[in-house]
């Protein structure tokens, strides 16, 4: 093929015009093929609230339940967990859970709206396993350092019984609190923001 | 009738080539004579990929990829489809003997310096194989919808959201839910299936045609297209059709006696290639006591476990796969194979080996401080391994490499110092039978094993400087 006197700028216009408008046209492609992989509306729409009623507990007892699929716990401490709680800040990564995730009105020393019911959603901070509630202190397998807390199996974090992580441990922050509010003295109802009206 | 089928496969060869892509890679494919052991893992990595896609494609027919009724169609499987436990035992041991070949084989390219120039690209789409390969695994795990499945998939998916500012959001993305979920389960199995198989078939030929362009390395690191004789052929090569196909035959006869050892007789194997936990159905509100990735999983997840740091720690575990890929531009030495290398290299490997089956048998035991303690020192040596590597393969005392490969000696060959070994070990002591026959049955001798482990230690430590 003979190029001689071929103006080859014109060419070269139109090829990059035509890789620019193809490449725009493959991004707006590619959002629909990528946002289809995100949570369904109907996957959105399963985390409704979950009611739990806290009358018959006892002293020191965990209940599960599941909230969005995610284990979440309530757990009725005892006074002596309570004392307790309060002489580890200097142990713990984040005693004053400033970066961690809970509703501001859980922000305390106990992280709860009443120090003794504490609701926590039941995932390791770390990788997402769902530590276990070890209670007792100083149990053989976990050396006399241990104050009663949740231990995680997977990798070995240390949460005390406000869910506050030890140092030292691969867990970053402290374990979340959903939102959750009284809706009387003894039912509990978790996913919904506690009101004004009842702080 | 004859003249027909010729004039029939006339009219095909003038339309393919066919006879072309058969010489061009089997029969006019030349290999180095001197083939070991180390070579036979890459034809069976390929024969274990045709068992994967055959026993797949067979699960696939009754297989629910739904959170209701997957763990129930895999017992079903299991159960009361005909011949249905043979298909997921050759599945689920394939997987493992996949990683178990696949490790060998990258051992093999390790030990001879088959990552280096101008093998460098072989290497890559062999790793990038790997990765996929890792994927497939991963994916493939959480199908039977257990307990080890689900946890297993929580805990790797929650390694994305360390990344930050975007990990959350894409960890919900990969999820597909808020917690896995059926979407998740569904998603992977489509992944499982059909992308992840695609590129790896992809890869696969990428990785072939790469070595057929530079040609195979061999156990001496010598590059035989560089001795060639008038009609341009290598004298250190054999066409890989017929001689490497027929070794390659009885590689995989021996492998198929391990292969159906176990499908038969220790399909879990006690708990390794398939765990007891994943024997009860998933529960998202319940973590199995003692959580652990299957076998081939556990070195990189030991790493994880050791650092102390979240994000750290993942950035460890995909660290110590992605200096696999920075292999050939680490290594600095000339010298390919590890027969003319420097003891140093010789340790360092040895040290590697060790550190990388230690990491792997600490990432299936519970995190005690003593484990977490040494998990951190063999971190440290794996990854010492490849960041000093440009350090210390510089100070290297190569041996001079011969310019042909060297004869490898064969079995008959070796009989006479294998009777000499037994006959050292053992002293004869005759016996009269019941019979009035006289036997000599052996006995051991220590003085005679003794020396034979004495020589054996003094070879291994001369062959290490």
């Amino acid at each position: 093929m003979n190029n001689a006197g071929v103006d080859k700028s014109k060419r070269q216009f139109l090829t990059t015009a035509l890789t620019v408008v193809g490449a725009v046209g493959a991004g707006y492609l590619a959002v629909p093929f990528l946002a289809q992989m995100q949570p369904s509306t109907k996957a959105e729409a399963s985390g409704a609230p979950v009611e739990i009623d806290i009358s018959k507990m006892e002293q020191g007892q965990l209940i599960r339940v599941a909230w969005r699929g995610k284990p979440v716990w309530v757990l009725k401490r005892t006074p002596e967990v309570l004392a307790t709680l309060q002489t580890l800040d200097d142990k713990l990564r984040d005693p004053l859970s400033q970066e961690s995730e809970q509703p501001t009105y859980t922000q305390n020393p106990y992280r709860a709206i009443k120090p003794e019911i504490f609701v926590a959603v039941g995932l390791c901070t770390h990788l997402g396993c769902s530590p276990t509630f070890r209670p007792e202190v100083a149990p053989p397998d976990l050396g006399p350092d241990w104050k009663g807390g949740f231990f995680c199996p997977c990798h070995g974090s240390w949460f005390d019984l406000a869910g506050r992580v030890y140092r030292g441990v691969p867990a970053p922050t402290n374990l979340v609190i959903p939102p959750y509010r009284y809706v009387t003295e003894t039912t509990l109802i978790i996913g919904e923001e506690e009101t004004e009206a009842a702080a | 009738m004859k003249h027909r089928i010729n004039d029939c496969a006339n009219w095909f060869l003038d339309r393919f080539e066919l006879r072309d892509f058969w010489n061009d890679h089997m029969a006019q494919y030349y290999a180095p004579k001197n083939f070991n052991f180390w070579y036979f893992f890459g034809s069976l990595a390929l024969l274990v990929l045709v068992n994967q896609f055959i026993t797949g494609i067979l699960l696939t027919m009754n297989y629910k990829p739904d959170a209701e009724l997957a763990f129930d169609s895999v017992e079903y499987i299991m159960r009361d489809v005909s011949w249905g436990w043979l298909v997921r035992y050759m599945h689920s041991t394939g997987a493992s003997a996949f990683f178990i070949i696949i490790y060998l084989h990258m051992f093999r390219g390790i030990m001879y310096g088959s990552y280096k120039r101008p093998r460098e690209l072989v290497w890559i789409f062999g790793m990038l194989i790997f990765f996929c390969l890792m994927a497939e695994a991963f994916m493939g795990y959480l199908l039977p919808w257990g307990q080890m499945s689900y946890w297993g998939a929580h805990v790797i998916i929650s390694l994305f959201s360390a990344i930050p500012v975007i990990g959350d959001d894409l960890s919900l993305w990969i999820r597909g839910d808020y917690v896995v979920a059926d979407a998740t389960l569904n998603r992977f199995f489509a992944f499982h299936v059909i992308a992840v198989p695609l590129v790896m078939l992809l890869l696969v030929f990428l990785h072939i045609a790469a070595l057929h362009q530079v040609g195979s390395n061999n156990p001496d690191g010598i590059e035989i297209k560089q001795n060639k004789d008038i009609n341009g052929i290598t004298r250190d090569g054999i066409p890989f059709h017929p001689y490497y196909t027929v070794k390659d035959i009885v590689g995989v006869a021996v492998f198929m006696i391990f292969f159906a050892t176990v499908i038969f007789y220790m399909p879990e194997m006690g708990g390794y290639f398939l765990e007891h936990a994943n024997f009860i159905p998933a529960d998202p509100l319940k973590t199995p006591e003692h959580i652990a990735p299957v076998w081939y999983f556990t070195p990189f997840y030991a790493i994880l476990r050791a650092v102390p740091d979240k994000f750290a720690g993942v950035i460890a575990m995909g660290g110590a796969i992605v200096v696999l890929f920075l292999l050939p531009w680490l290594d600095r030495c000339e010298v390919k194979s590890i027969r003319y290398r420097g003891g140093i290299y010789k340790k360092a490997l040895l040290l590697f080996v060790i550190s990388f089956l230690a990491l792997g048998y600490l990432g299936t035991q519970p995190v005690t401080p003593a484990a977490t303690i040494a998990a951190r020192i063999f971190t440290i040596i794996y990854f010492g391994f490849f960041l000093l590597m440009p350090i210390y393969t510089r100070w290297e005392k190569t041996k001079t490499v011969p310019g042909r490969v060297t004869p490898q000696p064969s079995l008959e060959e070796r009989i006479p110092a294998i009777i000499e070994t037994i006959d050292e070990v053992t002293v004869k002591q005759p016996l009269q039978t019941p019979g009035g026959m006289t036997i000599l049955p052996r006995k051991p001798n220590p003085s005679g094993i003794c020396n034979v482990s004495l020589r054996f230690v003094k070879k291994l430590k001369d062959s290490l400087d």
